[in-house]
Parts: structure tokens; C-alpha cells; sequence
């Protein structure tokens, strides 16, 4: 292939009026965050004892991370299973990855009520608990986030090397590029299985109450996790290609795309076998509430119909595959919020809905996450194509 | 000691041990202590006078909300320990009080899913708090299905507060502070075993008066605070739980998969040589594998 694949920064003015909205909304976030850290978290959000966890763990933390598991899933595709016509979607993809898991970092510092003995989790070794799904999420989130910016700054840092416009950058590169190299295919094996672990972990988290409606509660909670994550990944490398290359006026490599979507339709389709035969098997359907049951149904429908659409020749059509792409996003976080919020069932009348403060930090965190992404993509090689192609 | 002596008063000295059908169902991964210690609630007892609530604050240094008899009916950040009534709806007559605070389960719920171990069993079985290491996760709160453990949500500092079995008192050598004061001995304080024995014996003494069964004895693979009831336990707002203890399943689990880091280990090997390999194919561009020289793979 040609320079045509070659990234490059998009360039262009950085603070335009929609950027400037984005860092007031990230402002007001931050500000909210601050009245949370001083007054805790039950005058600023609706979480109870009932509901000890609401959108900022189901939303920012579970559905974000698994939104930023595309890095994770192409890594597979690309480093593991050799398929490496995919490398032009990988550094947009690592991106949004190393992005979502920092966000999702920040969000816990949000959530946790103790957040100043938050350091104490990975030096307190003899503490460690080996039961605990969750310190293996919490151990396997903050060392991948660090992971997922070493994927993403090693062949970024070695575009500038040798660079006359970017002397500083370029001095860099001379200095840690070879190393950073060198160690890259260990830290890229640490990528692919670090998120393995906790993907499937964020499922596990939740066999561990006896709240939850058995139509999710199962023992394949952590393989279902898993599987629907990458289904979740894929879609969000769709709609952040598509969309970024529209709006950044980059060409989208669409037969590359077409022939990622079958993949994704395999997997899907796996997932919808697993989960019906699950609850199938368990007899879980027989004694559901027509909500529950309609919930679930819900889910698998978003599941399945992209996953056939996917599968069929359709999937060639930029508009089909983006709509695919989009409800496979849906189902992922619709499973997802069922197995945290919707099928949680603390009884007692307790009820939960996120208040606006809460909603206006999680605003503050995605207004953010954009922002970051955009002075990345305009300042740095990161999306390929070529600017002068017309927009498709 | 106070509570040896205070219990051989109760039981008797002929109790015998009674082997019982119910923990048959048990499954759990955690057995209990030796020396596990526990109370027993017996609701046909108990008058409601409230005495182990005001106890309860004292000992723990609980700021009352209101006075005594109003409101306060579940527990909640202030308050460790709690009576409730049920009325039967049809019937007046038949009701019940019922004291709820930490089960102390034999293998909990809490415990398992507590990152660094804040949440830990201590002496003789009974499940306690360290703020030293609590981040304030609240996944106990998920995790515990009595839903016991609650958190100061109008602190910036909050804590998680639960029962704690006054340990502090069976340090010095004396009994909890609720079943210290309970005027008609309707919850006792003992060893796991002779408290089972006990429940037992009353169970056979007045099978008529008595639900058939020692709640706790099985439920969520066991605890070691036990009730007896006239009415159905779950009018006394006690979960139906099976034998199965809360982290057996997800332990099952992170075992299978985790166990000694084998599996990870092995998995990173084994990812590290594939991801080298395909990096040693596509050399020289840079970032591994490149684009010209896959094209040719199917």
C-alpha cells in the first residue's frame, strides 16, 4: 500500500466553538467532582444501600471499558491470529481503548468512598485478597491502562524519529524508541491478556450476590461477559472509524471494515447461542416477570438481527454496517446495565435512578474522554487515509 | 469466663450434640473456626423491650436518631442492631419481634469480595472492619445477602458500619452488649456448637410452638448467628437462601481459572511467543506485522 494508509496528524484549529462546549461540559464535570469529594457521595448522587452501585461503576466503569475493547479485540485479530491487514484500524482503536480505561479509572477515584487508601491496592500485596474478583479488576484496569498507552505511544513516538519539525519529540524517539520497541510485542502480549482476565472478571463480580434475577445470574456470567465485550469493542472500532473519518474528511476503508463485521457476526451469533442456552437450560424464562422476560428478549434481538445482518452480504453497505455496529453497542451496555442495575433486586422499595449531579460527572468524564481524543487525532499520526480524499 | 459460665447455666450440662440433616445441603469453602463463637435469637422470647438496641449504642458509641420506640426499623449507618415487629395482616393476634444485625456467616459473602481483606473473619469466627484498608468499594454491600453492611453516604470520610460482636468486650472477656442486657435471655451468646445443641433441644421440647428448623444452620452455607421462630422465618424478613454459601459459586470460579496464577502465566507465555513470532514475519516496518506482507494470507 501506499503513503494512503500512512498515519497522519488531521490537523487543523483545535479550540472551534464545539470544542470549546466540550472542555465547559468536562469544567462543570470536574466542578460537580469537587462537591462530591468534600460533601460524599449521598447529597450528590442517588446510590443508597440498597443500590451501593449505580450508572458511575454500571456506565462509566463496566460498559466503558468494554466500549474500549476494540483495542483489545484487534490486538487479537492483528498480533495473535496474524491477521495483519487490519493494522490501519489499530492505532484509532488503541486510542479509544487507552482513553475508555482512563476514564474508567478516574470514575472509581469518583466512586470509591475511601479513595485516599485507593494507592494501597497494588503495593499491599500480603492483603491481597485471591478471592476477590474484584482486585483482579481493579489490579488488571490500572496495569492496563498503563499497557493500552504503551501500545498506542511506541510507533507514534517512532513516526518522529529523525523529524526536523518536531526536534523535541524527535530527541525522544532517538532515546526510547529501541527499547520501547523492543519490549513492545511483551507489552502487546500483556494487552491481550490482561483485559481477557477482567472482562470476563466484570461478569464473575456479579455471581457473587444473591440479589441478582437468575435470567442473568449464571455461572457463564464471566464467558458471556467476555464474548459480549468483544462484539462491544468491534462496534465501537465501526462507529469511532466511520465517524471520526467523516468528520476529520479521511477516507474509510470500507472493504476492510466489511470483512471485520463478519467476524464480529461469528462471534455474536456464538453469544446468542450461549445465552439462550443458558437460560434455556436452567429453566431461568419459566418463573420471569413479562419485564424481565422482555428485557431479555430485548437483548438478544439486539444481538442477534445485527449479527445476521452482519453475516449476510449486507454487511458491505457503509450504512448497515454502522447500524450494526451501533446496536451491537446498545446490547452490550443494555446486558450489561440488567446485570448491574435493572435485574439487581434489593427489595425494601429501594429504588434508583442517577441524580443530575451524577450524570453531569459522568458527562464531565465522556466530554473529556472527547476532547482528549480529538487533540490526539488533529496533533498526532494516529487515523490513516489521506485528507485531500473527498469524504465518502 | 463469663460466657462458659453463662452457658452451661442455659444448656445444661447432658446436651448432647445433635448432627443435623440440614447441613447435608451445605456447600461452601470455608469451615467453621474451632472456636467459633455466635448468638442465637429465639423470637418466641424476645418482648421487644429494646434493651439490646440502646446497648448495642452504647457499647458502640452510636449516635441515637430519635428516641427509642419511633422509627428506627432497619438497620442503617447508625445503627448496628435493630428489633423489628410483624403483624400478621389477617390475623392480630399472631406477630413476632425480630432483632437483625450481621449473620456472621461461616463463609461470607462480605469476606470473599473484599479486595485487601478490610472485611476479614477475626477470632472465633465473627466478621470485622478495617478502616486501614477499606477503600470504600462497597462491594460487601453487593455481596452480603442479608444486606448488612452500610456505608456513611453523607460522609466525605465514610466508613462501612456492621455488627462486629463487640469484640472489643470478648477481648476483656465479657459477652456482647445485646445479649448482656436481654432481660428474658431471648438472644444468647455462646460457642457455635453448643448454641446449635440448644436450639435443637428447644425445637424438641415444644415441636408445636416451633418452626422445624434452626435458620442459619444451612442458609448461604451456614452462619453463626442462628433464630428459632414461631411464624415462617421469611415473615420475619430472613431470606430463603439455600445451602450454598454466597462465594461458592464465584470462587469456583476465580479457583478454576486462577488458581496459583498458572493459568495466567501460562496464557502469557504462550500469547508472548505467538505475538513474537508474527513480529519477527513482519519486521522492518516498524510496528509488527504490516499490511503488504499479510495480504497474502487467506
Amino acid at each position: 500500500m501506499s503513503a494512503h494508509a500512512q498515519p497522519s496528524p488531521v490537523g487543523g484549529k483545535l479550540l472551534t466553538p464545539g470544542y470549546l462546549l466540550l472542555l465547559a461540559v468536562a469544567a462543570v464535570g470536574a466542578g460537580f467532582s469537587l462537591w462530591r469529594f468534600t460533601k460524599g457521595l449521598g447529597p450528590t448522587t442517588s446510590m443508597s444501600d440498597g443500590y451501593p452501585w449505580g450508572i458511575w461503576i454500571a456506565f462509566d466503569v463496566v460498559t466503558g471499558t468494554a466500549l474500549g475493547a476494540g483495542g483489545y479485540a484487534l490486538a487479537i485479530l492483528v498480533y495473535v491470529l496474524n491477521q495483519g491487514r487490519y493494522h490501519p484500524l489499530i492505532r484509532g482503536a488503541l486510542v479509544t481503548t487507552a482513553l475508555g480505561y482512563t476514564i474508567a479509572s478516574l470514575s472509581i477515584v469518583l466512586d470509591v468512598g475511601r479513595w485516599w487508601q485507593l494507592w494501597k491496592l497494588p503495593f499491599f500485596v500480603s492483603h491481597w485478597n485471591g478471592n476477590s474478583a474484584l482486585l483482579e479488576v481493579a489490579l488488571c484496569v490500572m496495569s492496563y491502562t498503563a499497557v493500552a498507552w504503551l501500545e498506542i505511544a511506541t510507533p507514534v513516538l517512532g513516526d518522529y524519529k529523525g523529524s526536523k519539525r518536531n526536534p523535541k519529540l524527535a530527541a525522544l524517539a532517538e532515546k526510547l524508541h529501541p527499547a520501547l520497541k523492543k519490549a513492545l510485542p511483551f507489552v502487546i502480549a500483556l494487552g491481550v491478556l490482561l483485559p481477557t482476565m477482567h472482562q470476563s472478571s466484570l461478569g464473575t463480580l456479579m455471581m457473587l450476590t444473591a440479589r441478582l434475577h437468575p435470567l442473568w445470574h449464571s455461572q457463564l456470567l464471566p464467558l458471556l461477559f467476555l464474548i459480549s465485550c468483544i462484539g462491544m469493542g468491534y462496534g465501537g472500532i465501526i462507529l469511532e472509524s466511520t465517524l471520526s473519518h467523516r468528520a476529520f474528511r479521511r477516507s474509510v476503508d470500507s472493504p476492510l471494515l466489511s470483512r471485520l463485521s463478519k467476524v464480529v457476526a461469528g462471534v455474536m451469533l456464538g453469544y446468542v447461542v450461549l445465552r439462550l442456552g443458558d437460560v434455556v437450560t436452567r429453566g431461568a424464562l419459566a418463573n420471569a416477570s413479562p419485564g424481565y422476560v422482555f428485557l431479555f428478549g430485548v437483548e438478544l434481538f439486539l444481538f442477534a438481527v445485527p449479527a445476521f445482518f452482519l453475516w449476510s452480504d449486507l454487511r458491505k453497505n457503509a450504512g448497515v454496517q454502522f447500524g450494526a455496529a451501533f446496536a451491537l453497542v446498545i446490547a452490550g451496555a443494555l446486558y450489561r446495565f440488567d446485570t448491574y442495575l435493572v435485574a439487581y433486586e434489593p427489595g425494601n422499595n429501594w429504588s434508583y435512578f442517577p441524580s443530575v449531579p451524577e450524570l453531569i460527572m459522568t458527562f464531565g468524564l465522556v466530554a473529556t474522554e472527547l476532547a482528549v481524543y480529538i487533540f490526539l487525532i488533529k496533533r498526532f499520526p494516529i487515523l490513516g487515509g489521506r485528507s485531500s480524499e473527498p469524504v465518502t | 469466663m463469663e460466657r462458659r459460665e453463662f452457658l452451661k447455666g442455659l444448656l445444661g450440662t447432658g446436651a448432647v450434640a445433635t448432627a443435623t440433616t440440614a447441613e447435608a445441603s451445605v456447600q461452601r469453602h470455608r469451615e467453621p473456626a474451632a472456636d467459633a463463637i455466635g448468638m442465637l435469637y429465639d423470637a418466641t422470647l424476645c418482648i421487644g423491650c429494646k434493651a439490646c438496641v440502646v446497648a448495642c449504642r452504647e457499647v458502640n458509641h452510636l449516635e441515637p436518631e430519635g428516641t427509642l420506640h419511633d422509627r428506627q426499623t432497619e438497620l442503617n449507618c447508625n445503627t448496628k442492631n435493630v428489633i423489628k415487629l410483624y403483624k400478621d395482616e389477617a390475623d392480630p393476634s399472631v406477630f413476632s419481634f425480630m432483632k437483625q444485625q450481621c449473620m456472621h456467616c461461616i463463609d461470607p459473602g462480605c469476606v470473599s469480595a473484599c479486595m485487601i481483606g478490610a472485611m476479614h473473619k477475626e477470632k472465633g469466627g465473627l466478621v470485622a472492619w478495617d478502616g486501614d484498608l477499606c477503600v470504600g468499594c462497597r462491594y460487601c454491600q453487593v455481596a452480603c445477602p442479608f444486606q448488612v453492611p452500610k456505608f456513611e453516604w453523607f460522609q466525605a470520610s465514610p466508613k462501612i458500619v456492621k455488627c462486629e460482636l463487640c469484640k472489643e468486650r470478648l477481648a476483656d472477656g465479657k459477652q456482647p452488649g445485646c445479649t448482656e442486657v436481654c432481660p428474658r435471655k431471648a438472644v444468647i451468646f455462646g460457642k457455635l456448637d453448643e448454641l446449635k445443641t440448644e436450639a435443637h433441644r428447644r425445637i424438641a421440647e415444644q415441636p408445636n410452638l416451633y418452626q422445624p428448623k434452626v435458620y442459619g444452620e444451612e442458609e448461604a452455607g451456614g452462619t453463626q448467628v442462628l433464630y428459632l421462630s414461631h411464624v415462617p422465618f421469611e415473615k420475619l424478613g430472613l431470606p430463603t437462601l439455600d445451602g450454598t454459601s454466597i462465594p461458592y459459586r464465584s470462587e469456583s470460579v476465580q479457583h478454576g481459572v486462577y488458581q496459583g496464577m498458572v493459568t495466567p502465566v501460562v496464557l502469557y507465555a504462550g500469547l508472548a511467543a505467538v505475538v513474537v513470532k508474527n513480529w519477527r514475519k513482519g519486521e522492518g516496518e516498524g510496528e509488527g506485522p504490516s499490511d503488504e506482507k499479510k495480504e497474502h494470507t487467506p
